[in-house]
């Protein structure tokens, strides 16, 4: 039994322990608020072998702190909150472990400035190599302080601060009653009014950059340190003299009264990719996103801030501009340590003035975007990203040169600006990756300013550029932790299914399903086989089909270490040659895997249905199987064809194939959609040296279709039961139709160039009117048509079924009126949210609470819904390396040159997609072209009056490319580059 | 969207510095209000409720009068400035009337009613400060100043709230914490063990349910002591109070007095 007491407080005290408020609530009301609060003497101190507070945990701190140069005797590092906004990076350092005692007002306080910075800061915590204690200051009676009158929130608690620091270090003198050499608790604060206040107090107070440069790894460490909060100590030289170059932001409550009175716009930040100074604001109240030209008005945004817009009058809108403007060409010569200057300045603007001629403007009233003007940010979303050092922004390329130079950054991703930042290994850190946090942008400065984390290697080495990919989308890597692994069977690999028993747990209501000819396929190479499949003919003239889903949720427990790591990182995530895995590979390789001959729990659903592929009933159970065999989807493929086998395995395969086709054809009939996305796919050299030698295009064949109907089919009736009977908690999937305007540019650009028409109106007649969509000459156009179209539509997310409407349920490409994610729990975060309730719906366990909180499961589906989208993208952007690689392999034996279609047109250039290789590129001219952008057309006048005649491209034309990997000289970024051959050679434009 | 305010943080401590199974502070007032019978002014950490019994006496409408027992009749009143916001309510609110017959049915199984036929007991419950744990107020002082007028229970009631953050059950809610968490008050008889309310306007999982049941149970116990220090306090008051009234009478001329007698 738990004991249970009351805690008394001293009605006397009340000033301490009664904290009297007003607040203003959403309407504007302003509310009273009393709150009570309990100070104790039992608040532990963390410090180890205390006799006082007599607590002997786990994390405990040193007894004796730590020896550091200036403290002889020993320290607890104190900081304040400022410390851990700011320099949150070097904290996290592997090299900074001091011994912390960090104050529940420092971690309140953080928590209340900003929620992503907490959450790094709870991570610090729970760091094993970190010594942190965590001290609950204001629920101690002797620290616990209460706001004076006139004292502002900031004041009060750095008086808090300091008075816990007085607090410890009278403390320690009780702990170490009689000894000569004390400890002491030193306050780090960058707040130069608060160290002199702490002075007067006694007590031992110490900036970061001091503290740091006595530091033995200080040249390592300093880099760490942020700008923001090196500015009170060393102000840089006549910052009152430069220029503003953007104006200053609203204040938070006039952005929000003008969100609200609808005169202010609030949206995300979205950069163009081809034109660094242009960027849009996508927000319901208008249809088309607010367009926003030149720095001035994109006012110091950073794709992904969450920013407010104010709309300019509507004579004064504009079209998005059709031209590439690249910003290293623009801003090449532009001097990082100069253009704190003035100097260089008006000839930048010039130029980029040059790059927005907005002649356009008149012109194409029709594609005229709401315009206007960025005039606060709401919240930022700055993190860390990977660099790499423009070597023209060296002063000293001396590589023993330690002095600080102030260089630029330019981010990887085309969407973000270069960021300034000072190091004093610059010219060690050209050409390698880095990763660079944005600090702070300043009116007066034109790039945001950051600094440098750490280096991930030199670039193009593949270790490099994996972990930079990894990074660029957030995917979280680390090996998997000590907690973690204590979560896995004790056997190990050892662990097999117990013999079939009545006592034996696994065996506890399963259906032994071990004679059933049960088989998977997979994609060759595949270790995490999730799904496996069996048909069977009943004497009733009926089929039995089953799906056999690794049962995951029987190693994965609710709640345990192993499940909220699951649940962080939401995803596997496939790159070309390497794969992060959601679950310790002991599971996902091995005990949950269906691999062939052994046994293995499973999650079976089973179905009766008509040869017709009409389901007659499904049921739902948990199943111990022996998968009798593995095939890749081409051997499965070459059996079923093999008129000579008639064994039962390939039988069941024809009986199989026949039903998905089907069901196939029934799902095509109800109005789903075929879709085409550019995959290729990389032949590697061979497992070990992951060179690549080829790029091909993915071959899809029956059997790929086999698997995946019947994925389709398990996955909605899943979805219906767990619908059924957890009604706000289900964890579903939906595809919501895409608005009709996404589709606008390609229906014009369809009708004028190829007459035809698309009609969006449902998912069954933009499916039709897909099919139409035929060149004859041109077999690749569908092609290209229908991966267009998958652009214009929304992604499909997770959600859980209490929190949106009924009628929104809906799978736009699948037609499908409920869908889920339950085929490949070891892969997916989701499906093992679809298991436990499956089972739990079947009665076969009961559901974890958090499976009943609506919130939980909201916050849980947000991540995973993040992490599954960021995945495709690092799987995308890793094929995409290979590609670059692949071709720089074979540009060597002779010219790449591919055939390519024109996707997109500019004033000076084209967008063309390459489909044998997948992807996306330029082709820019040096020379201005006649530009039709009504027709989607440009026209290459003819060089010399007697040469060839001029010669018109259009959106949809069929070109010729010569492909090259390029090496941009100042920033050894790799790229590509395709220069036009025909009809016309770019070269000479 | 997580709120601001951490309901249970990794430390163990509440928002209000408290840990899971604390209770908050309990002062009684058992001391005489106005013209009452008995009259019992409670707090629970904020909370404040005052409570006064007049009766049994003679039912002031015939109607009202059962012929084998007394009737009992409960009024709450919330004050207007006893939450943050001022708000007035009539007595006809539906929450108002709603704690009334729970209050109702809850004592009417524990008074001795049939000692009382033909009369009625009238209990009027004023709400004067809340910050959650209102219904468990109003059933603690209800007890108390039943027992302050010397109206015959079986026995106290003592009753608690209890609430489940995540997984980690908790006691004695706080509004905030009631705004954003599953709770249930549950009233017990502490000598017998019987629980005469278990009331939940949240939803809870089954699993949690009886975690929290068994918890409220014992926490009943732990209040139960307290009241009962009160009670106990009250009545020695009042003993000694007689012992030296009649001290004082008799200190004059003791013959005189017992010659009275």
């Amino acid at each position: 039994m738990v004991e249970i007491s009351i805690r008394k407080r001293p009605r006397a005290e009340a000033v301490v322990t009664q904290r009297k408020f007003f607040k203003k609530t959403a309407r504007g009301k302003v509310i009273k608020v009393l709150r009570e609060r309990y100070l104790r003497d039992d608040v532990t101190c963390g410090i180890g072998s205390c006799s006082v507070c007599a607590s002997t945990t786990a994390e405990d701190l040193p007894a004796l702190g730590q020896v550091h140069e200036l403290f002889p005797n020993g320290h607890f590092l104190l900081p304040d909150t400022n410390v851990f906004l700011n320099q949150m990076d070097l904290m996290e350092s592997a090299l900074f472990n001091p011994p912390i005692i960090l104050l529940q007002t420092v971690l309140e306080e953080v928590r209340h400035r900003s929620l992503p910075l907490y959450n790094r800061l709870k991570a610090i915590t729970k760091m094993e190599e970190k010594k942190v204690w965590i001290f609950y200051n204001e629920y101690r009676s002797e620290t616990a302080i209460v706001r004076e009158d006139g004292e502002s929130p900031n004041d009060r608690n750095d008086r808090g601060i300091r008075k816990a620091t007085a607090w410890y270090n009278s403390h320690i003198s009780l702990v170490h009653r009689g000894k000569q050499k004390l400890p002491t608790v030193v306050l780090m604060t960058e707040d130069v009014a608060n160290r002199q206040k702490a002075e007067k107090d006694g007590i031992t107070s110490i900036s970061v950059r001091k503290y740091i440069e006595a530091m033995k790894e200080a040249s390592q460490l300093s880099d760490l340190l942020s700008v923001a909060g090196s500015n009170e100590l060393e102000p840089t030289k006549a910052v009152s003299g430069r220029t503003a170059l953007y104006s200053d932001y609203l204040s938070p409550s006039t952005l929000l009264a003008g969100v609200k009175a609808g005169a202010l716009h609030q949206g995300h930040f979205n950069a163009n990719q081809y034109n660094y100074l242009e960027g849009n604001v996508p927000v319901p109240a208008f249809t088309k996103p607010i367009l926003l030209v030149g720095r001035e008005n994109m006012n110091r945004a950073v794709q992904g801030d969450v920013v407010v817009v104010e709309v300019f009058d509507e004579k004064e809108w504009k079209a998005p501009a059709d031209e590439v403007v690249d910003q290293d060409a623009t801003l090449k010569d532009d001097d990082a340590e100069a253009s704190e200057d003035e100097g260089s300045d008006d000839d930048i603007t010039a130029r980029e003035a040059k790059a927005l001629r907005s002649e356009n403007a008149a012109k194409r009233i029709l594609e005229r975007q709401p315009t206007g003007r960025i005039v606060g940010v709401i919240k930022r979303n700055w993190r860390a990203y990977v660099c790499h050092i423009d070597s023209t922004s060296l002063t000293s390329s001396n590589t023993t040169s330690l002095s600080q130079q102030t260089v630029f950054a330019t981010p990887v991703s085309r969407l973000l600006p270069r960021i300034r930042m000072r190091t004093r290994q610059a010219p060690t850190l050209v050409g390698q990756k880095i990763l660079v946090t944005i600090d702070k942008w300043d009116i007066t400065s034109r790039y945001p300013e950051g600094h440098f984390v750490r280096a991930l290697g030199k670039a193009e080495s593949k270790e490099a550029e994996q972990e930079s990919l990894l990074l660029e989308f957030e995917v979280p890597y680390r090996p998997f932790g000590k907690a973690i692994l204590d979560c896995l069977p004790v056997e190990g690999d050892k662990w097999v299914v117990p013999p079939k028993s009545e006592t034996s747990p696994e065996w506890r209501d399963r259906q032994d399903l071990r004679d059933l000819i049960i088989c998977s396929i997979d994609p060759p190479n595949c270790q995490d086989i999730d799904d496996a499949l069996h048909a069977r003919p009943l004497p009733n003239g009926n089929i039995e089909a089953g799906v056999h889903i690794a049962d995951v949720s029987h190693f994965v427990h609710s709640d345990n270490p192993m499940d909220s790591e699951a649940a962080s990182r939401g995803t596997t995530v496939y790159l070309v040659d390497k794969r992060i895995d959601m679950l310790p590979s002991l599971l996902g390789t091995n005990l949950c895997s269906l691999r062939p001959y052994v046994e293995r729990l499973a999650f079976s659903a089973i179905w009766e249905l008509t040869p017709h592929a009409e389901i007659v009933n499904v049921r739902f159970t948990k199943s111990v199987i022996a998968s009798k065999a593995a095939f890749t989807y081409e051997e499965a493929q070459i059996r079923k064809d093999d008129p000579n086998r008639k064994d039962e395995l390939t039988e069941g395969i024809r009986l199989l194939n026949s039903l998905a086709q089907k069901l196939k054809a029934g799902r095509m009939a109800a109005g789903a959609l075929n879709l085409a996305s550019p995959e290729v796919k990389i032949h590697l050299q061979s497992a070990e040296s992951s060179d690549p030698i080829d790029v091909e295009q993915k071959e899809m064949m029956e059997t790929n279709s086999l698997v995946e109907e019947f994925m389709l089919l398990a996955n909605i009736s899943v979805a219906a039961k767990i619908q059924e009977s957890f009604p706000q908690t289900a964890v579903l999937r939906r595809h919501l139709p895409p608005p009709p305007t996404n589709f606008e540019k390609l229906q014009d650009i369809l009708r004028k160039r190829k007459g035809m028409t698309l009609d969006v109106s449902s998912s069954g007649a933009l499916a039709d009117s897909l099919d139409k969509c035929i060149d004859p000459n041109l077999p690749a156009f569908n092609t290209l048509v229908r991966i267009m179209a998958t652009r214009c539509m929304l992604s499909a997310e997770y959600f859980s079924s209490g929190s949106v409407a009924r009628d929104t349920f809906g799978h736009y490409g699948l037609a499908s009126p409920i869908y889920t994610h339950f085929t490949s729990p070891i892969r997916r975060y989701a499906d093992v949210l679809a298991h436990r309730q499956l089972s739990a719906a079947i009665g076969y366990t009961t559901l974890h609470a958090t499976l009943h909180s609506k919130s939980h499961v909201e916050r849980v589906l947000e991540v995973v819904n993040r992490r599954h989208r960021m995945a495709q993208m690092a799987g995308r952007a890793s094929v995409e390396f290979y590609v670059g690689l692949a071709l720089k392999a074979r540009g060597q034996k002779g010219q790449v040159r591919e055939e390519a279609f024109v996707i997109r047109t500019f004033r000076n250039g084209l967008g063309v997609f390459v489909s044998k290789l997948g992807i996306e590129g330029l082709v820019m001219f040096k020379r201005d072209t006649q530009f039709d952008a009504e027709n989607y057309t440009i026209t290459v006048p003819s060089s010399s009056p007697n040469g060839p005649e001029d010669v018109t491209i259009s959106v949809f034309d069929k070109v010729v490319v010569d492909i090259e990997v390029e090496k941009d000289k100042n920033t050894q970024r790799g790229r590509v580059k395709m220069t036009l051959v025909s009809p016309v050679d770019s070269r000479a434009l | 969207m997580a709120s601001r305010i951490e309901i249970l943080n990794d430390g163990g401590y509440r928002s209000d510095g408290r840990r899971q199974y604390e209770l908050r502070d309990i002062t009684i007032d058992l001391s005489q209000q106005g013209q009452a019978d008995g009259s019992a002014i409670i707090t629970h950490g904020l909370t404040q409720v005052l409570v006064s019994v007049f009766g049994p006496r003679e039912a002031k409408q015939r109607r009202e009068t059962i012929h084998d027992r007394a009737n009992i009749n409960v009024e709450v009143a919330v004050a207007a400035f006893s939450t943050g916001e001022r708000r007035k309510r009539s007595r006809g609110d539906k929450r108002i009337l709603e704690i009334a017959a729970i209050i109702k049915s809850t004592f009417e199984p524990v008074i001795q009613t049939s000692i009382y036929p033909r009369s009625q007991i009238d209990i009027f419950v004023q709400v004067l400060q809340q910050d959650g744990g209102l219904l468990q107020a109003c059933i603690n002082g209800t007890t108390l100043a039943l027992a302050n007028a010397g109206i015959p229970l079986l026995d106290f009631v003592c009753a608690v709230t209890g609430g489940v953050h995540s997984t980690s059950p908790m006691l004695d809610l706080t509004t905030l914490e009631e705004n954003d968490i599953p709770h249930a008050t549950v009233a017990m008889m502490p000598r017998t063990g019987k629980v005469t309310l278990v009331t939940m306007e949240t939803r809870l999982h089954v699993d949690r349910f009886e975690e929290i049941f068994r918890l409220a149970i014992d926490a009943g116990k732990v209040i139960h002591r307290e009241m009962k220090i009160a009670v106990k306090g009250r009545t020695e008051a009042l003993v000694t109070a007689m012992g030296s009234a009649s001290k004082v009478a008799s200190g004059g001329d003791n013959d005189e007095l017992m010659q009275d007698y």
